[in-house]
C-alpha cells in the first residue's frame, strides 16, 4: 500500500475503559448522540482534560487513540 | 383559654436563634442526606422530602454505556429545590478525589464538595494525610471543601486551617449505624473550630441523630440510616423530628446530671408528719 492514500473509515478511541470505533469524523457530540447520552447530565474528561465549557465540547474533534471518560452524578452519601 | 395554645413551643413553632450557615449560605435544615441505596428512585425523592432536607450529597461515576437509558440521578432531583453536594467517596488517594471534585465542579452546579480520601476498605475510615492534601489543593482552587474526617481534634484543626468551610467528623463508620461512639470527641470538636461541624456517617436510627445533635454540632449528613431502614421514608421523618429534638435540647440547656436522686415532688406536706 506503500504511496496509496488510505483514509480509514473508523477510528478507535477508549471510552470509559473500553475501546470504541467510530466513524472517521465524528465529534464529541456525535458520539454523545449515538450512546443516547444527554450531553447538560454528564461531564467529559477527554485526554485527561475536564471539559469545562459545555457549549464549546459538542464540536470537539475526536481522533485515534484519544480517551474519553462521560460521567454523572449517581446515588451516594 | 383556647387561643393561648397557638403561642406553646413545639417544634414546629421554635426558632433558631442561629441560622445554619456554611461559607456564607444560609441552609434551611440542619440535616442533610444521600442519595445512594434507595430500592428506587421515587422512593428517593419521597424519603428526601420527608426529610426536610436542603442538601443532598451525589456520587460522580461513570456513565453505564452498555445500559440502553443512562440512570442519571438529575432527572430525577428538582435542582432548584435541592442544594447538590458531590462527593469524592471511593477515592482512595488525594489526586483522585481533587480529579473527581474537579469532575463535579464541571457539572456546573457549584463549586463545593464532601471531599472524602478514604483510607482503608474494610472500615472506611479517612486518610487524613490524604485529606489535608486535597483540602489546601482545592481550596486554592477556589472549592469549598466540606471535609469527611474522623473524630480526632488535631486534623479538624488543621482543615480548619487549610481553609475548609465545614469539618464532617464521622459519628462511626460509613453505613456502619453504629451512633456517635465518642460524644467527648465530638463535643470537643464542635468547641474548638469557628467553621460549622456537621457529623457524617454512622446514624443508625433517630435517637442516634437527636444524640449527636445535642452536643451542639450545627448538623448531621445520613445515607444509610434513611436508605436502609424497613421504611426509609418514615424513618426519614423521624430523623427530621430528632434533629430538630436534639437541636432544642441542646438550645435548651440540659439539667446536670447527679449521681443521687432528688425528688421531684415537695417532702413537706406528708400527711401524718
Amino acid at each position: 500500500m506503500m504511496g496509496t492514500e488510505v483514509v480509514d473509515a473508523e477510528i478507535a478511541l477508549t471510552v470509559n475503559g473500553a475501546e470504541r470505533r467510530i466513524p472517521t469524523g465524528w465529534t464529541l457530540a456525535d458520539i454523545l448522540a449515538s450512546l443516547g447520552l444527554d450531553p447538560r447530565v454528564v461531564v467529559i474528561e477527554h485526554n485527561g482534560i475536564i471539559l469545562r465549557d459545555r457549549a464549546a465540547f459538542a464540536s470537539l474533534p475526536l481522533a485515534e487513540d484519544d480517551t474519553l471518560e462521560i460521567v454523572h452524578f449517581v446515588g451516594g452519601g | 383559654m383556647a387561643s393561648d395554645l397557638a403561642v406553646l413551643p413545639s417544634l414546629a413553632t421554635l426558632t433558631d436563634p442561629q441560622p445554619f450557615v456554611i461559607a456564607g449560605r444560609e441552609f434551611r435544615s440542619r440535616l442533610m442526606v444521600g442519595t445512594g441505596k434507595y430500592a428506587s428512585n421515587a422512593q428517593m425523592i419521597e424519603a428526601i422530602d420527608a426529610s426536610g432536607a436542603e442538601i443532598v450529597t451525589v456520587a460522580v461515576r461513570r456513565v453505564d454505556l452498555d445500559r440502553s437509558k443512562a440512570d442519571a440521578i438529575l432527572h430525577y432531583l428538582d435542582t432548584d429545590h435541592f442544594f447538590l453536594l458531590a462527593n469524592t467517596a471511593g477515592c482512595y488517594t488525594a489526586s483522585e478525589a481533587v480529579r473527581y471534585a474537579r469532575l463535579a465542579r464541571a457539572a456546573g452546579f457549584n463549586e463545593w464538595v464532601k471531599l472524602e480520601v478514604i483510607g482503608d476498605q474494610q472500615t472506611l475510615l479517612p486518610d487524613t494525610v490524604g485529606l489535608l492534601q486535597a483540602t489546601k489543593t482545592l481550596v486554592d482552587e477556589g472549592f469549598k471543601v466540606m471535609a469527611y474526617t474522623n473524630d480526632d481534634l488535631i486534623t479538624a484543626l488543621k482543615l480548619e486551617d487549610e481553609g475548609a468551610v465545614a469539618v464532617m467528623p464521622l459519628a462511626s463508620p460509613i453505613g456502619s449505624g453504629l451512633g456517635m461512639l465518642n460524644p467527648y470527641a465530638i463535643r470537643t470538636i464542635k468547641q474548638r473550630l469557628s467553621v460549622p461541624v456537621i457529623v457524617d456517617a454512622g446514624v443508625g436510627t433517630a435517637s442516634d441523630a437527636c444524640i449527636v445533635m445535642e452536643q451542639g454540632v450545627d448538623g448531621i449528613l445520613m445515607n444509610t440510616g434513611i436508605a436502609a431502614a424497613q421504611d426509609p421514608v418514615r424513618m426519614a421523618a423521624a430523623m427530621k423530628s430528632a434533629v430538630e429534638a436534639g437541636r432544642h435540647a441542646y438550645l435548651a440547656g440540659r439539667m446536670a446530671r447527679r449521681e443521687v436522686a432528688v425528688p421531684s415532688s415537695p417532702t413537706a406536706g406528708m400527711i401524718g408528719s
